[in-house]
């Protein structure tokens, strides 16, 4: 028995700052919330009696300022009281603001019973934390850890526990029950191994390709109206387009979507593919090459097109190569013709992989 | 100087620095948060006489950059072509005249009223044409399809204006302004023209009917409630970060400050 464990006798019942002689010679008083008297306590056992007894600890003496003492006092009771008038506030939040069927409802009960608890805990906790401050006795104590080993003769008993067991219970003498029991538990170990397939089939070469193909009209985003290049006439404007057909397709869209732009004439240069541009309107895949966020902040006075997520930059008016930013790779053109009512379209799909980098593309 | 080191090992200095951050920040962001006071505009009757008083306030507002021709000069575009709507734009939203050159011209009070503003821009439409300021019921948001407007906006706008309108940054101290006190007319027109770095919408890209819808999608958004409590800006993840980090973490910083300190000694 270490001696760090004496003290569990040690404080005498109802010792507070207040506790006379009076109160020692009467019977033992239990004050609510404090720990039982230590002659019941029998949870370590009676070995304790063998023990030589711990030196007495000293308590510190009450604090000086015995004033300062009784109005932290107050104020901590005070902070209670604000605690428990917040619980109960709480309670009455919850009872009398019933959630309508308008979010004004929901915001005021939200407000009025978040407030109410974080008033509650909040005060408590100040109170708890002025009390340690300013009552309790600023002390170090230092204790010694017990050794972390059992004793030898408990770490005997217990080989001697094991080593009867596996003989009463014949696990060693009956081989095909221990064998068996054994290879029932095998498949649960492969089981996890097994689970790993669902990480596959690999994408083979879906991202690769996007629904674009020749002949395909080029519509706006959400409206679904396919551009003749004399709509789209004024020079710097911009507008988000998506493959006809596709409208409510997500998957194919998540891919496909792209941007076109109008240019003055002579503002488009190499590298953009000259021959895949429609009276200077260019289409480039909308979808970042860095991680795939939409990219369709156009200026039209720099010609930039910028990422929101990453700051990626790409100059429009050379094929939207890359000018700064984590993107390592141009936004994809897509080879845009007109067909035979004079509307925009697609020659082919993208002639590289659109979006971000992957492992297999080289 | 050696009034901080003197003093900086004080049990105050650490709650000082905290308070000092946090000022710090609520001023950053109160400088970011100023609006400017909405304008308003209707349409104009272009007359000979209205092309003549456009002319005259002109030549005193605007000639010393845009030149007396407004053919442009070394500090200012030509405004040949432009339109009325875009010399509306600007005008209306105080833009212009522009008080310095600078990244972007600032929305400020205009310095022009409604009658000398379309007055100048009678008169630059009557150098070449260009689109024309939008009558009242073509900003109308009476009757529009406000979920198709959002289906437009956050597709052709939400990059830089945000999904709510609250504006953004762009590069080398341009940005998105917010549209919080822009006007039907104003957003109608922004779209027509692509004032400053802003791409160009026009009329057949996305009709006049698709603008109104994206117009009350825009306006509507401004009164709609923020059951999740404090707006910050509705400009999304930045503030709340910012909030979360300099408020949140300060707030834990100080409790931590206080509930650690060693308790005054009273000898």
């Amino acid at each position: 028995m270490s001696s760090t464990e004496g003290y569990t006798g040690d404080f005498p019942p109802g010792g507070g700052p207040d506790g006379g002689e009076a109160e020692a010679s009467r019977a033992p008083h239990r004050v609510i919330g404090t720990p039982p008297p230590a002659e019941q306590r029998t949870l370590l056992g009676t070995s304790e009696s063998d023990a030589p007894p711990a030196p007495p600890r000293e308590l510190p003496a009450d604090p000086d300022d015995l004033a300062g003492a009784s109005r932290a006092e107050k104020i901590v009771a005070a902070l209670f009281i604000l605690a428990m008038l917040a619980g109960f506030g709480f309670i009455a939040a919850y009872i009398g603001l019933p959630l309508g069927a308008s979010l004004d409802s929901v915001l005021r009960s939200n407000l009025a019973l978040g407030i109410s608890m974080g008033v509650a805990f909040m005060a408590m906790g100040v109170g708890a934390v002025i009390w340690v401050r300013r009552l309790m006795p600023d002390v170090e104590l230092t204790e010694a850890r017990k050794p972390l080993a059992s004793p030898p003769e408990d770490r005997e008993a217990f080989a001697e526990t094991f080593r009867e067991g596996a003989e009463t219970s014949q696990f060693v003498k009956r081989p095909i029950l221990r064998r068996s029991l054994i290879a029932a538990t095998v498949p649960l170990l492969l089981a996890p191994l097994v689970l790993l397939r669902d990480l596959g089939p690999l994408p083979g070469t879906k991202l690769r390709h996007t629904v674009w193909r020749k002949g395909l009209r080029l519509v706006i985003s959400d409206t679904g109206r396919p551009i003749r290049p004399a709509d789209f006439g004024s020079p710097g404007g911009m507008i988000t387009v998506i493959p006809e057909g596709y409208q409510t397709n997500d998957n194919a869209l998540v891919k496909a979507t792209a941007i076109i732009i109008k240019f003055e004439p002579g503002e488009l240069k190499y590298p953009t593919n000259l021959k895949w541009t429609v009276d200077n309107i260019v289409a480039y895949s909308k979808i970042c090459t860095h991680v795939g966020c939409p990219v369709a902040l156009y200026e039209q006075t720099t010609h930039h097109i910028l990422c929101p997520c990453h700051q990626s930059t790409f100059d429009a008016t050379k094929g939207a190569t890359v000018l700064f930013g984590p993107a390592n790779r141009p936004l994809p053109q897509l080879p845009m013709g007109v067909d035979s009512e004079g509307y925009l379209v697609a020659l082919s799909d993208f002639k590289v992989p659109v979006g971000p980098s992957f492992w297999e593309r080289g | 100087m050696s009034w901080i080191i003197a003093r900086r090992r004080r049990p105050v200095a650490g709650y000082a620095v905290v308070l000092l951050g946090l000022i710090a920040v609520g001023v950053v962001y109160a400088a970011f948060t100023t609006q400017g006071s909405p304008a308003s505009a209707s349409s104009p009757a272009a007359s000979s006489r209205e092309t003549a008083v456009g002319r005259q306030l002109f030549v005193q507002n605007c000639s010393s950059c845009h030149g007396l021709l407004a053919q442009g000069t070394n500090t200012g575009p030509s405004l040949i072509g432009v339109g009325a709507a875009a010399v509306d734009f600007q005008v209306s939203t105080g833009r212009m005249p522009l008080k310095e050159i600078e990244a972007q011209a600032q929305r400020k009070p205009p310095v022009l009223n409604t009658a000398q503003t379309h007055a100048i821009a009678a008169y630059i439409s009557s150098l070449g044409g260009g689109p024309a300021i939008p009558g009242a019921s073509q900003v109308s948001t009476q009757g529009a399809d406000t979920g198709l407007g959002q289906q437009l906006f956050t597709s052709n706008c939400a990059q830089c204006h945000n999904f709510v309108g609250a504006g953004g940054a762009l590069t080398q101290g341009k940005y998105a302004p917010a549209l919080t006190a822009s006007t039907p007319t104003q957003i109608y027109e922004a779209m027509l023209t692509g004032p400053e770095a802003m791409p160009v919408f026009n009329d057949t890209t996305i009709t006049p009917s698709e603008k109104r819808d994206m117009i009350a999608y825009v306006t509507e958004t401004r009164s709609a409630p923020n059951p999740g409590g404090f707006s910050l800006g509705r400009v999304g993840p930045v503030t709340e970060g910012l909030v979360g980090w300099i408020g949140g973490i300060g707030a834990l910083v100080l409790s931590a400050l206080w509930i650690t300190a060693k308790r005054r000694v009273h000898e």
